[in-house]
C-alpha cells in the first residue's frame, strides 16, 4: 500500500504543564483537521519532554525521527497540516529531530530515559522500552541480593535528607515483622520542584516497578503512594496505571507466577506541606494530624501502624528499575564523590529555558542555569537562585560556579534537596523573601515543637520591624533574628523549623542592603 | 446515664446535609486501614465541604473522638467546614510564581473576586484560595480551577479564564 494509507503518528504530551499550556485544545484541533482533510493519524498522548518553553511541544514521527513543533497553539493546526508537518516540513515553529536539541541531547537521562517518549498509560510501550526488565532481574534475585545491589548503586535518597537508600532498605529486611509496608513519598511540596510529578504523570509504571522491587528486597507485601492533593492528574494517572499492572499480572498476588505478592494503593493528601516529612507523612496516612514524630524509633523499625516500612521518595524508588536492569556498577558510573548516578534537577521561576534537566552529579549551577536555562525569562540579570525549595539558603552570583553534588552544596552553606532550582532576577526584595520564609513556616508548621510554631511568627513580627526601623532598631532586631534563627535551628525537632532559618539568614547574609531603611541594612 | 443526658448538642441539626448519603459514604471506605482521609476526601468531594454536623456520624464510625475527627479536619488546608462556591480558583503563592508576578495575580484576583483568600466572590462562582505549589513552577504564575491548570497567568489571561468558567454554566 502507498505511504498515504499508514497513518503517521502525532504525539502531543498529557503532561499537565503541557495541558495548562493548552495541549488537549491542541491535540483536539489536530484530530479535528485530520478528519476533515481525509487523514488517517495515530494520535499519542506522551508524556512530556520535559522542555516546557516549548509545550505544547508537538511531534511527529517519520523515517528520519521524530520532528517536533512548537510551542504550537490550537490556531496555529491548520497551518501545520497546510505546510505538510505530517512529512516533518519547515514552519516557524518546527524544531527539527527533537533528540538534537542541544537542551535535550545534554542531559544524561537515565531515569527519565522514557519520559516525553512513550505513552504513560501504555504497559506495551513501557515493556518496549525496556520497562520491567529491572523486575524480571530482581524476581530470580534473593532479597538479601537485592539489597546488595541498590547499596552498590550508591543511590541515595533523592527526596531531599540524601539518606542511603540501601541501608533503610536493609534495616527493614533485617526485622522479622509479618507485615511490612513500601511507602512512596509523592508530597512533593517543595516550590520549585516538579520532577516527582512528572514522573507519576508521565511514566508511572516506573515508579510501580520501583515500589515492587523495593517490596521484594524487604519482604514487603503492601505498599501506598501517599500524593498530595494539589496533582489530582498525577493521581488520576497512577490508578489507571496501577489497575493496568494489576490485570496484567505485575502487582497482586504472584507477581509473574512469582510466589511473591504486593498490593498497592494510592492516597491522597490534604494540603499539609509538613506531611512531606516522612514520619508525619506515616501519621497522615494512618488518619492522624500530620504531626512529625520523634526519631527513634526510625520508620524502618517502627513506620506505617507500627510496622517496618521502606519509607522514600518518587525518585529514589524510580530510580530502582534502571539500577536492577543495567546494574550497579552502569549507576554508579555517573556522578562524582559520594553523590553517585543522577539527578533530575528542575529550572523554575523567572527562567527563559524552564524544565527538567537530568544530568549526573558535578554540574555547576551557572552551567544549568546560563548553557540549559539560557538566563532569566525577563532579561534582567540574575540576583539570587534558591535552591532545595522553600527550606534552601539564596545563592548570590558569586556562587554559582559550585558544584551540584551534596557535598559541595553543603560546603558553601547550600542544599540540593529535591533538586528545585527557583531564579530570581534583579527586582527580587530579599528582606520579603525571608519575611515569606518565616510566614511560609508559621502556616505550616505541624506544631509540635515550640521553635517551629513560635519561633517562625516571631520571626515574621522580627523582620517586619526591621524593614520598618530607623537604625538602632535595625541593629538590635537583626541581632535577635540571628538568634532566633539559632533557637530554630538548634531546638526544632525537624526540617521544617531546623531550616526555614536557612532562606533566611542567607538572604540577611549575602543580600543585606534589602533590610532596613537606606544604609541601615549594613549592620546585617 | 444523667450527665450523658445532660450533655447539650453539641453540633446543631443541619437539614441541608443528608446524613444517610454520608453514612454510606463511610461504610464504604472505614474499613480501610487509616480510614479518615479517604473518608474526609470523599465526603468532601460528595458535598463540596465537611459540614460539623457530619463529624459525630464520623467519629463514631471510626471509633474516635469528635475531638480527634476535629482536630484531623483543621489540620488540613484541603479540608473545608463551610460550603464554598461553584468553582474553586487556586492561585499559588510559592516562590517559583513569585519570581514571574505571583503577588501581583493575586492582587489582581483579589479585586476582580471581590473578596480575600478564603473568601467568595458576591455572585457565589468563585471561592479564591492561596495553593502552595501546583508543580507547573517552570511556567508560572500558575493558577488551578476546579482540577483544570493554567500556566503564565497574567491579569488579562486571569479574566478570559473566568469569563469562560462563568459561560459554561
Amino acid at each position: 500500500m502507498s505511504a498515504l494509507n499508514t497513518p503517521v503518528t502525532i504525539y502531543v504530551p498529557r503532561d499537565s504543564t503541557a495541558l495548562a499550556l493548552g495541549a488537549d485544545q491542541v491535540a483536539a484541533a489536530i484530530a479535528q483537521q485530520a478528519a476533515q482533510r481525509g487523514i488517517s493519524i495515530n494520535l499519542v498522548r506522551n508524556g512530556s519532554r520535559g522542555m516546557f518553553w516549548l509545550e505544547p511541544l508537538v511531534e511527529v514521527a517519520t523515517a528520519a525521527g521524530r520532528i517536533g513543533y512548537g510551542p504550537v497553539e490550537s490556531d496555529d493546526v491548520a497551518a501545520l497540516f497546510d505546510a505538510g508537518f505530517l512529512s516533518g516540513a519547515q514552519h516557524s515553529s518546527a524544531l527539527g529531530l527533537v533528540e538534537e536539541i542541544p537542551y535535550l541531547k545534554k542531559q544524561e537521562r537515565l531515569t527519565f530515559a522514557r519520559v516525553g517518549i512513550t505513552d504513560p498509560l501504555s504497559l506495551p510501550d513501557y515493556l518496549a522500552h525496556e520497562g520491567y526488565a529491572g523486575l524480571r532481574r530482581a524476581l530470580g534475585m534473593s532479597g538479601a541480593e537485592l539489597v546488595q545491589e541498590v547499596l552498590d548503586s550508591g543511590l541515595r535518597g533523592r527526596g531531599g535528607a540524601a539518606f542511603p537508600t540501601g541501608i533503610k532498605w536493609k534495616t527493614v529486611a533485617a526485622t522479622s515483622a509479618k507485615q511490612k509496608y513500601i511507602v512512596c513519598n509523592a508530597d512533593e511540596g517543595d516550590s520549585g520542584t516538579f520532577s516527582d510529578r512528572m514522573v507519576m504523570e508521565d511514566d508511572p509504571f516506573m515508579l510501580i516497578e520501583g515500589m515492587t522491587i523495593a517490596a521484594l528486597a524487604v519482604g514487603a507485601t503492601r505498599g501506598y503512594i501517599y500524593v498530595r492533593s494539589e496533582y489530582p492528574h498525577a493521581i488520576a494517572v497512577l490508578n489507571q496505571a496501577i489497575a493496568t499492572a494489576n490485570s496484567a499480572g505485575y502487582l497482586g498476588d504472584n507477581i509473574l507466577g512469582s510466589a511473591s505478592s504486593f498490593h498497592l494503593e494510592v492516597r491522597k493528601g490534604a494540603g499539609a506541606y509538613i506531611c512531606g516529612e516522612e514520619t508525619a507523612l506515616l501519621e497522615s496516612l494512618e488518619g492522624k494530624r500530620g504531626v512529625v514524630r520523634a526519631k527513634p524509633p526510625l520508620p524502618a523499625i517502627e513506620g506505617l501502624f507500627g510496622k517496618p516500612t521502606v519509607i522514600n521518595n518518587v525518585i529514589s524508588l524510580a530510580s530502582v528499575p534502571i539500577i536492577l536492569a543495567r546494574g550497579a556498577a552502569f549507576y554508579k558510573n555517573y556522578g562524582m564523590g559520594r553523590s553517585l548516578g543522577t539527578l533530575p534537577m528542575q529550572l523554575a521561576g523567572n527562567i527563559r529555558r524552564g524544565g527538567l534537566v537530568e544530568k549526573a552529579f558535578g554540574v555547576t549551577l551557572r552551567e544549568l542555569l546560563q548553557d540549559f536555562g539560557g538566563g532569566t525569562a525577563s532579561g534582567k540579570p540574575i540576583r539570587a537562585v534558591q535552591v532545595g525549595g522553600p527550606l534552601g539558603p539564596y545563592l548570590p552570583p558569586l556562587l554559582f560556579d559550585t558544584k551540584l553534588d551534596y557535598e559541595a552544596m553543603a560546603a558553601v552553606g547550600g542544599m540540593l534537596g529535591h533538586g528545585g532550582i527557583v531564579v530570581f532576577d534583579d527586582s527580587v526584595d530579599m528582606a520579603k523573601q525571608a519575611r515569606y520564609a518565616m510566614e511560609f513556616c508559621a502556616v505550616e508548621s505541624c506544631g509540635k515543637c515550640t521553635p517551629c510554631r513560635i519561633g517562625s511568627t516571631r520571626g515574621v513580627e522580627v523582620i517586619d520591624k526591621i524593614v520598618a526601623g530607623e537604625s538602632h532598631v535595625v541593629v538590635q532586631q537583626i541581632k535577635l533574628l540571628r538568634d532566633l534563627c539559632d533557637t530554630m535551628v538548634n531546638g526544632s525537632l525537624c526540617a521544617m523549623g531546623s531550616m526555614t532559618p536557612l532562606p533566611v539568614l542567607s538572604a540577611l547574609d549575602h543580600f543585606p542592603e534589602d533590610f532596613g531603611k537606606g544604609q541601615l541594612g549594613q549592620a546585617a | 446515664m444523667q450527665i450523658e443526658a445532660s450533655v447539650p448538642q453539641a453540633v446543631p441539626s443541619d437539614p441541608s446535609v443528608d446524613l444517610n448519603q454520608v453514612r454510606s459514604i463511610i461504610q464504604e471506605f472505614k474499613t480501610l486501614p487509616g480510614a479518615m482521609l479517604p473518608v474526609l476526601h470523599a465526603i468532601q468531594d460528595a458535598l463540596g465541604h465537611v459540614p460539623p454536623s457530619v463529624v459525630p456520624l464520623i467519629a463514631d464510625e471510626l471509633n474516635l473522638s469528635r475531638a480527634e475527627v476535629h482536630g484531623v479536619i483543621s489540620f488540613y488546608h484541603h479540608f473545608r467546614q463551610q460550603p464554598a462556591g461553584r468553582h474553586i480558583v487556586q492561585i499559588c503563592r510559592a516562590e517559583a510564581c513569585q519570581a514571574v508576578g505571583a503577588d501581583a495575580l493575586v492582587a489582581h484576583a483579589k479585586a476582580a473576586l471581590g473578596c480575600d483568600f478564603h473568601g467568595t466572590s458576591s455572585d457565589g462562582q468563585f471561592t479564591l484560595e492561596p495553593v502552595y505549589c501546583l508543580g507547573q513552577c517552570a511556567c508560572g504564575p500558575n493558577m488551578q480551577i476546579d482540577d483544570d491548570l493554567h500556566a503564565r497567568v497574567s491579569n488579562d489571561k486571569f479574566n478570559r479564564v473566568l469569563r469562560a468558567k462563568r459561560g459554561v454554566q
